[in-house]
């Protein structure tokens, strides 16, 4: 549908290209939620973004070289849950196991506060039929074959996206 | 005294955060007929904006908009 028709409804279309648990909700938060406004909404996975269209997601947390990201402990008294724990470098480089540590705790403490999980957020969108557009060139890249992502997503290149994009209201690369 | 709107239907999302009162919202006000009322209660401080906004953008009118006991409600009516 083109933009002449000014019927036509509102229209989203984002870039996924990262694929740590942190990055991989802005992309799912704002393409359902653009869907529940009725607005037509296209994602192109590109990059380590495109592992967010395997079947079983593990999206983890990767605090390394990012020291303004604060850590919540997800148990506690209230007090305790609130403080900001600072997580060195050092720390998140060479201490073994620190990014599954730091991805049960962000994910336990998002469950406590009422977030969704990824996967939820992804069966909505695509239940609101949410466009999901798998980058053909990271496949190749990566070795991936198509069978191994969801089956609702389809698989294209640049072209495919920007010819999606031209006609959009708003674009974002995240 | 405000006049007392009868809803059709209720949906609960308290202890829900974003996008997750408006994605319910949406899902819930389709099965509804046009004309209908839908009173959604969220405890999420970034509801009513975001409820102002889905209005807008959906054209269902957000026809009251009241925050009691902790809880923010809205009545939706359906276009």
């Amino acid at each position: 549908m083109s933009k002449s028709d000014p019927n036509a409804p509102k229209r989203l279309a984002l870039i996924a290209s990262k694929g740590t648990l942190d990055w991989a909700y802005p992309p799912f938060i704002l393409a359902s939620a653009a869907g529940a406004m009725g607005w037509e909404v296209a994602i192109f996975f590109t990059f380590f973004g495109l592992t967010l269209l395997k079947p079983k997601l593990t999206a983890s947390v990767s605090p390394l070289g990012n020291p303004a990201m604060p850590m919540k402990m997800p148990f506690g008294p209230e007090g305790f849950q609130n403080i900001n724990w600072p997580m060195p470098n050092i720390l998140m480089a060479n201490v073994p196991g620190f990014e599954s540590v730091a991805t049960t705790l962000m994910k336990q403490t998002f469950k406590n506060k009422g977030v969704a999980t990824i996967e939820e957020l992804r069966d909505m969108c695509v239940e609101m039929d949410v466009r999901m557009i798998g980058c053909q060139m990271t496949m190749d890249v990566f070795g991936f074959k198509r069978e191994e992502f969801i089956k609702e997503c389809e698989i294209g290149g640049a072209a495919t996206f920007l010819e999606y994009a031209a006609d959009a209201d708003v674009q974002l690369f995240i | 005294m405000t006049d007392v709107i009868k809803e059709d239907q209720v949906l609960d999302c308290s202890g829900m955060l974003c996008p997750l009162p408006v994605v319910k919202t949406s899902k819930a006000i389709k099965e509804l007929q046009s004309g209908q009322i839908l009173k959604m209660i969220a405890t999420d401080p970034g509801a009513p904006p975001d409820m102002e906004a889905w209005s807008r953008q959906t054209g269902n009118e957000l026809l009251r908009s009241m925050q009691e006991d902790g809880k923010f409600i809205f009545f939706l009516r359906k276009k």
